[in-house]
């Protein structure tokens, strides 16, 4: 079976030169992104047939003599691969439509597929040389992609922090893999599972693994590259790198602490659980504080990433404690949520892309009512919304719900650190679930409800059939896999039985399409019974209020409804809606605070008010870095001047300071 | 088992050649640098020899005859050769004075005995001997290039420094033949790339003092 997913990389590395050669006839676009759409949907297919069966393995002939390339498609892999194949061909698909808009398609098209390739290799990787090998060559195509339109202000700053940010989740992994190789020095992902480090060098691997994924997924701290990188790339490209590309640094993360890793540590589930659930508070803060779309949802990646992870420390937890069953459910959780993130991520930067090719324009406070001049954007944007706002009967709800069934229950855990950990943790969640609603209500909104704020979002036209296709197809996997939770859950159960030791029961045996985590008497989810519900009562409600209300006779009052004024500029915005949650979090967390200048009575100065934000993290862990990488090259910058003897005289005054160190030391 | 007379004998040639080292980091004119150069090859290539002899290793003589021919012979040769065509063959100017530089070559081989004895206390005592003063010579040869300013003195201690490395190899036992001849040919095509080198920096600048060049790369000293 692993020799079909081998041959798709090959052949989407093949059309990555082919790319390179049509990239400036016409119809490079249809040949790149039809390509790929095909060898996507291939691996798609391969991926969903061997999900359910054992691993088979490869021994190439490639990379380093001594180690050669192995590859593996195991359950875990293949279930990830089902994430990476259904993300690139919903893209590719988009994209024959969204690429048409491109300036320059010969600086996106080579490296498309090259980007898929990594993505696909990374997940089938089965020694460290491969895996980093194909990490790398993810993080390179898809900097290239992100550089693609390097002339907008700010892009090759971007750029910068990301190439930055992708070398030290490689140097964090390189290292990781040198812990877990040990002295033996075998690097192939078998070897390293049969070794059992000691405690210490568990622990760390655990933290560099943390450190190494952590950063290409979007953990907090290690997020500053996304809401950088993510605007600044093609919208085809975004939705990849935020729906596909930090699923597959969350693979990795799987890979190596629960595979890798051996036996879980409670307090190693500790660590994970704090970072997910900061991670995910501070992800949707940061959401909220922002008005440029792309970069919202970037932010929001942010806190679906600390879901994820929260999902994955209560596992680690569970697993600990030698509760599998707990330990599969809250696994479960986070790859369902994975899955989930993916499809409504991947349909909102689509959204998002279909708004900007329309209108030329990031920035909700320059749109408004939208959803007159593009109804089906507006419809799939909408689905994506409800469902990354976790509202039942969508997906968003499914996985959000389960992880918080893994939550309750934490009182079978015996350490106290876990016990007061987990609750915490439940909180934080709650918290971000409910801001992620206030904020995709802020996004929909003022994008897409009331009136144009400006001239081009007057002028907007709905968008290519390809776009809304790819959109509609994401919006009704949204809703299906809501419906109908039970069999994600059922092709979840290898994945969790390979790397717990257990799996949920079987929910498509239960009746009625109803998902069961753990017993009957505790708690049961019907998405089906909740979609009846809320069409009927939906549609009891509209009826109700085209009954009485609409078609009552009414004259216009001088009231005007709230409209007094005919500008679109005192309408709502972006600003005003979330400048509540901006005093009460703000004020703490972003030190936020707004100055209002009042003109001295007389003068003809407008009064103003400003807005200060200022960001946390970048100022206290980024900001000193740079200076001090700063100083330090501005110190060392006179060594690039000296003369031929001082060069020779500083060779030859380390050979003897290094002798004189080794004869004194011995 | 080698007896002691072969342990001497191959104890003082290499005394021998660190003494020559000494020797040339003491010389200020060129033309004696250049000679002492090809007394140290020659040294070497007695040295190899031995080594060849008591090893019974035939393969040494083949090292020992391109020390002789290459080092001893050929490159000071062409080396004096240059040093008349650029009509350089007056004093040269060490930048630290030589009484300091000879103490200070006194202490290089005072560290690398104190190094390399405690190191090779389990190996065969020739091969422990040579290794510690073949560690001196190279040192040596650094403290050459470092303290002098003439870029053909900046050879000759180049090339002395590689002698030293030869020295530990031969006596190291068993160093293939293939290495050591590579190793000759990079030094012979380093020694030709210097000396075009030479030529041309003398053609642009009328001197091989390596200030010139410091100057017009506007740096400061």
């Amino acid at each position: 079976m692993i020799a079909l997913p081998l041959g798709c990389i090959v052949l989407l590395m093949t059309l990555a030169l082919v790319g390179a050669v049509v990239a400036r006839t016409a119809s490079g676009g249809r040949i790149v992104y039809g390509g790929s759409l095909a060898i996507s949907l291939a691996l798609l297919l391969i991926a969903l047939l061997s999900i359910g069966g054992g691993s088979s393995t490869v021994t190439l002939p490639l990379g380093l003599p001594w180690i050669g390339a192995r590859f593996q498609l195991d359950p875990l892999a293949a279930f990830f691969l089902v994430v990476v194949g259904l993300g690139s061909a919903g893209a590719s698909y988009y994209a024959l439509g969204y690429g048409r808009h491109e300036p320059e398609p010969q600086r996106v098209l080579p490296f498309y597929p090259a980007f898929l390739a990594g993505l696909t290799l990374v997940v089938v990787a089965a020694d460290a040389f491969s895996f980093l090998f194909a990490w790398e060559l993810m993080s390179l195509a898809s900097w290239a992609l992100v550089m693609s339109h390097d002339r907008e202000p700010g892009n090759a700053n971007a750029g910068f922090v990301y190439i930055v940010m992708a070398s030290f989740s490689g140097l964090a992994l390189l290292l990781c893999f040198g812990l877990l190789a040990g002295a033996t020095g075998d690097f192939s992902f078998a070897a390293m599972q049969a070794a059992h480090p000691s405690p210490g060098i568990a622990a760390l691997a655990l933290v560099l693994a943390l450190i190494g994924a952590g950063s290409k997924a979007g953990v907090v701290p290690l997020h500053a590259w996304l809401p950088l990188a993510h605007p600044a790339a093609p919208s085809h490209v975004s939705a990849l790198m935020s729906g596909v590309m930090t699923k597959v640094a969350v693979y990795g993360f799987i890979r190596i602490v629960f595979d890798l890793l051996g036996a879980p540590t409670w307090w190693g589930g500790v660590i994970v659980l704090a970072v997910g659930g900061i991670t995910a508070v501070l992800g949707v803060l940061y959401a909220l504080m922002e008005h440029d779309l792309k970069r919202l949802l970037a932010y929001h990646t942010v806190e679906n990433i600390g879901i994820i992870f929260i999902g994955l420390g209560l596992a680690l937890a569970f697993g600990a404690n030698l509760l599998p069953a707990a330990a599969a459910l809250a696994l479960t959780a986070a790859l369902f949520h994975v899955f989930n993130h993916s499809v409504f991520k991947s349909l909102l930067f689509f959204g998002s892309g279909a708004v900007l090719t329309a209108t030329g324009e990031r920035d909700m406070d320059h749109l408004g009512g939208l959803i007159h001049r593009m109804p089906k954007t507006a419809f799939a944007f909408l689905i994506g919304c409800i469902a990354i706002s976790a509202l039942p009967p969508l997906n968003g709800f499914v996985s959000e719900w389960l992880t918080f069934q893994a939550i309750l229950l934490h009182p079978d855990l015996p350490q106290w650190g876990l016990k007061l950990a987990i609750p915490a943790d439940g909180a934080l969640l709650a918290l971000s679930a409910a801001l992620a609603a206030a904020c995709f209500v802020k996004a929909f909104g003022v994008t897409f409800l009331g009136r144009a704020r400006t001239r081009v979002a007057a002028d907007a036209r709905e968008v290519d059939g390809y776009s809304t296709n790819a959109m509609f197809v994401f919006a009704a996997l949204c809703l299906l896999a809501g419906i109908f939770p039970g069999a994600v859950i059922d092709l979840l159960a290898p994945v969790t039985q390979a790397l717990t030791g257990a799996h949920m029961p079987k929910q498509l045996d239960v009746a009625w399409l109803s998902i069961v985590p753990v017993e009957t008497a505790r708690s049961s989810y019907n998405g089906l019974l909740v979609l009846v519900f809320v069409t009927i009562s939906a549609s009891l409600g509209v009826l109700a209020i085209h009954r009485f209300a609409s078609h009552a006779l009414r004259r216009a009052p001088a009231w005007d409804c709230g409209f007094p004024d005919p500008r679109p500029q005192t309408q709502y915005t972006a600003g005003s809606f979330a400048q509540p949650i901006r005093r009460v979090y703000g004020a703490v967390v972003f030190r936020a605070h707004d100055t209002v200048t009042m003109p001295p009575p007389g003068a003809t100065a407008p009064a103003s008010i400003e807005k200060h934000i200022a960001d946390p993290i970048w100022d206290a862990l980024y900001a000193p870095i740079a200076a001090a990488v700063w100083w330090m090259s501005q110190a060392l910058n006179h060594l690039q001047f000296l003369t031929i003897r001082r060069y020779l005289g500083f060779v030859f005054a380390a050979l003897v300071i290094l002798l004189l160190a080794l004869a004194l030391w011995q | 088992m080698i007896s002691g007379f072969a342990f001497d004998v191959s104890h003082m040639l290499a005394g021998l050649l660190v003494l020559v080292s000494f020797a040339m980091l003491y010389q200020d004119r060129l033309y004696a640098v250049i000679n002492v150069l090809a007394l140290h090859a020659f040294v070497l290539a007695i040295s190899v020899a031995w080594q060849a002899h008591i090893q019974h290793a035939p393969h040494l003589y083949i090292t020992a005859l391109i020390a002789l021919g290459f080092k001893a012979i050929a490159i000071p040769m062409a080396l004096r050769r240059m040093v008349f065509r650029l009509g350089i063959h007056r004093e040269i100017e060490t930048v630290v004075s030589i009484g300091l530089t000879m103490l200070a070559g006194i202490a290089m081989v005072a560290l690398s005995l104190m190094v390399m004895l405690p190191v090779t206390a389990h190996v065969d005592p020739v091969a422990r001997e040579d290794i510690s003063l073949a560690l001196s010579v190279v040192l040596i040869g650094l403290l050459m290039m470092v303290t002098r300013r003439n870029a053909v003195s900046q050879v000759a201690g180049f090339l002395s420094l590689e002698n030293g490395v030869n020295l530990a190899a031969t006596g190291a036992q068993g160093m293939p033949l293939v290495v050591e001849i590579s190793v000759a040919f990079s030094i012979l095509i380093a020694f030709i790339v210097v000396g075009i080198f030479l030529f041309r920096i003398r053609e642009r600048f009328d001197t091989v003092d390596l200030e010139a060049l410091d100057r017009f790369r506007g740096e400061r000293r």
